[in-house]
């Protein structure tokens, strides 16, 4: 249980951090959700003590997260952390990354039983025939995978996620999100996951609160707050203003970087298919452009068409 | 002329080697205190690292030549006499130790500072992620900074030969300079150019197998 009770934090004049109050039950998936600058890596940080906060408290499991080093340790043990940049040792392999948080805890990595258990959690994050190699060799989706593993080495109660697939391309999102909730069912954990992407708490989170300039404009089960979105969020989303037809399908498609065929007036060529285009975006999440479309078609059109995008490998959503 | 040039290049492999060995061993500790007191470091310290920081920069700032003239006093006291080889020790361990302090403070702050984060939030503590993240995931770049520091004490050693620390440098100016023996010129410095390919050769070799 994490409870953050009147939070604030500043840097120099900066509020970062204006009363925030947060409650996180046991064993839940919590979202912390906003653009940018909204505060929300910062007040994901004052869980685990690497941000402190001005005023307020923060109580993971009744105890309290103090400035005191001693304290702060060993609470850091109940917490697993997960980055944007996997940041993993460069020069230890898979096996010794994983390894690493025993290390600190003075557990020795050599007996069987601690063998045991990083080759299991290594297994687990799919990784096994990679036991040995080191982060140069790896991709982005196997790289956050070993971290997920190094994180979960000395059985922590709640897993931190900051922006922990911000950095990887829609497809290896999915996959680690999916990983993240077979984690999260296999073992119980609480998981706390910031990130500016939808998907991630579309397809993640139990409940989700909405940050924006260090204030929790709204909090919810996530299509609670995003079917019928606030102005707010609506416009986090960019998406204010869309009307979409009330006939027909509306089918939402994303394009990423990769994909430069003209797959929409193929598609209607090679499928004698009528459309129109009711809203379309392009849009910069760090390291990725993507682009969204929402078509609208014919009922009857609706099975062949999502065959035809899953063919052309086009993500798509029925709105 | 050959057994003159080989125990030349002893010398010089022995000012070398324990200039180096001694300047690696000291210098590493004001590199972890530089790097630690640094703003971005574990520990920042204005007032210890702008301290600390003075006096690296002032030492370099000494040509070797007048470093080994000045502490020709703190020579005597130490190797008990200002001339020889092994006096010769003594400046050029000074000389090279805030050389390598400083080389050291850049491979350790070049660390990833996520990195460091991530050991912290799994509980690390101050001296283990000194040595476990600071130093080890730096050692490709402190094996850059030791070859750095070898060619430059393959180069200072030379000039110790003045203050009679003997060495290839000695051999060059006594028996090419001053002797008008263009053979001794000529033989030391290629002994000098193939000790420091040999150096820089390893350095990278062992760069890379570490990397």
């Amino acid at each position: 249980m994490i409870d953050l009770v009147n939070v604030r934090k500043s840097f120099g004049d900066l509020e970062v951090l204006k009363d925030i109050n947060i409650h996180i039950n046991d064993g839940e998936i919590y979202g912390i959700i906003g653009q940018s600058g909204a505060g929300k890596s910062t007040l994901l940080r004052c869980i685990n003590g690497l941000e402190s906060y001005d005023s307020g408290s923060i109580i993971v499991d009744d105890k309290p997260v103090t400035s005191n080093k001693k304290e702060l340790r060993a609470l850091r043990k109940d917490m697993g952390m997960i980055f944007q940049n996997f940041n993993l040792l460069s020069r230890l392999d898979v096996y010794e990354n994983v390894a690493l948080p025993m290390k600190f805890w003075g557990i020795d990595s050599k007996t069987p039983e601690s063998k045991q258990k990083i080759e299991n959690l290594i297994k687990l994050v799919g990784l096994k025939d990679k036991m040995h190699a080191k982060p140069a060799e790896l991709s982005g989706g196997q790289m956050q995978r070993v971290a997920i593993a190094r994180a979960l080495i000395n059985d922590p109660k709640v897993l931190l996620c900051d922006e922990a697939t911000s950095a990887l391309d829609p497809r290896i999102t999915k996959e680690i999100l999916q990983l993240l909730q077979k984690v999260h069912d296999e073992l119980g954990i609480t998981i706390v996951v910031v990130t500016h992407q939808m998907e991630v708490v579309k397809q993640l989170c139990e409940r989700v609160a909405f940050l924006k300039h260090g204030v929790v404009l709204a909090e919810g089960k996530p299509e609670e707050l995003f079917v019928h979105p606030s102005d707010d969020i609506k416009k986090f989303l960019g998406e204010e203003g869309t009307s979409l037809p009330n006939e027909g399908v509306n089918i939402q498609l994303f394009f990423t970087e990769d994909s430069n065929e003209p797959v929409v007036s193929e598609m209607a060529r090679d499928l004698d298919v009528d459309f129109s285009i009711c809203w379309a975006k392009l849009e910069d999440f760090r390291a990725n452009v993507y682009g969204s479309l929402i078509i609208n078609i014919e009922n009857k059109d609706k099975f062949k068409v999502l065959e035809y995008l899953d063919a052309k490998n086009v993500k798509w959503e029925v709105l | 002329m050959w057994d003159v040039i080989l125990k030349a290049t002893g010398e010089t492999l022995y000012m070398v080697f324990f200039s180096t060995l001694i300047a690696v061993l000291l210098g590493m500790i004001p590199a972890v205190i530089l790097t630690l007191t640094a703003p971005d470091g574990l520990k920042p310290n204005r007032v210890v690292y702008g301290i600390l920081d003075v006096i690296v920069n002032v030492f370099r700032s000494f040509p070797f030549i007048i470093l080994m003239v000045i502490v020709i006093p703190l020579t005597r006291a130490i190797a008990g006499k200002s001339i020889g080889t092994t006096a010769a020790l003594v400046p050029l361990t000074l000389y090279a130790i805030p050389f390598i302090a400083r080389v050291f403070e850049n491979a350790l702050r070049e660390t990833d500072s996520g990195v460091i984060e991530a050991a912290k939030s799994f509980g690390a503590t101050d001296m283990q992620i000194i040595w476990r993240v600071y130093i080890k995931e730096s050692v490709p770049r402190l094996l850059n900074g030791i070859t750095l520091l070898i060619i430059n004490m393959v180069g200072a050693s030379a000039m110790a030969g003045t203050i009679g620390g003997g060495g290839l440098g000695d051999v060059a100016i006594r028996k090419g300079y001053q002797s008008y023996s263009v053979a001794y010129l000529v033989v030391t410095s290629i002994i000098l150019i193939i000790l420091v390919q040999l150096v820089q050769g390893i350095g990278n070799a062992l760069y890379k197998k570490k990397a």
